[in-house]
């Protein structure tokens, strides 16, 4: 995956509104704007910009049924994102762990020095 | 539906005091985060970290010795992080005892940048003038690896 798609991702899923659209996509399978725009406490223009959003990060596909154009999630491409905010949480974990490292150690020695 | 909100906890056996040194201290700091660190530990004090090549300028949010520590950053070499256009990293230690500690971390605004973004889209879509700098900042935060 290219840096410049990994911004697209993590932009695209930031977004509580999309994330929202993204929710209702993944339990209803497929859905039109109209459809998603009667569901959100935002206007079917607001969600026409967040699928765009969402389909440039491939997170969503759309597939025209005569008239209407249906949108579904691309399920590998979730998967990814939720990856990359696992591994914001998992710095963190390497971060406590060092933290943890260097006041245990810095602990033990005080308590060494005082014959503790 | 909250944002995106990254919490942390570890249990340090060791006093909130010593903790507190480690969290807080510039030459501790640069053994668990970043390469270079200036930063004097007052509530609105202005600093900066460095990773590598890059870096950027950090303010120190609250200091309550030895129990709340928190700052603004945004990883990258770009302004001010102020609140809705940075990242807010919050340390909480609470002493269970004499000895040990419980640190929590939560790393929030990665929402507002995304925000922010919303605002770059529109303009985007108008001008065709592609991601900018607040992606670039995101990617900043997403691809570092900090070495132990």
């Amino acid at each position: 995956m290219t840096e410049q798609a990994d911004d697209e991702l993590w932009s695209a899923v930031a977004d509580p509104s999309r994330r929202r659209v993204l929710d209702l996509l993944v339990g209803n399978g497929e859905a039109s704007a109209s459809w998603l725009a009667e569901r959100v406490p935002f206007s079917r223009q607001a969600v026409s910009k967040h699928l765009v959003v969402l389909e440039r990060a491939g997170l969503i596909s759309r597939r025209k049924q005569g008239r209407e154009v249906l949108y579904q999630v691309e399920a590998d491409r979730l998967d990814e994102a939720t990856r990359a905010m696992a591994e914001l949480a998992a710095q963190w974990d390497r971060r406590l762990d060092a933290i943890k490292r260097l006041a245990e150690t810095a602990h033990a020695e005080t308590k060494n020095k005082r014959g503790i | 539906m909250s944002g995106l909100v990254i919490e942390r906890e570890a249990l340090i056996e060791a006093p909130a005091e010593v903790v507190w040194r480690t969290i807080t201290e510039p030459d501790q700091i640069t053994r668990w985060f970043a390469d270079r660190v200036d930063l004097v530990v007052e509530p609105g004090a202005h600093g900066y970290m460095g990773f590598g090549e890059q870096g950027g300028p950090v303010v120190v949010e609250v200091v309550d010795r030895p129990t709340r520590f928190s700052f603004r950053w945004n990883n990258s070499g770009g302004g001010e992080p102020v609140a809705g256009s940075s990242v807010l990293v919050e340390f909480t230690l609470t002493p269970e005892g004499d000895e040990r500690t419980r640190l929590r971390v939560v790393e929030s605004g990665h929402e507002s940048l995304a925000w922010a973004d919303a605002e770059k889209q529109r303009y985007a879509d108008e001008h065709q003038d592609g991601w900018g700098p607040i992606l670039d900042r995101l990617a900043a935060l997403l691809g570092k690896r900090q070495p132990e």
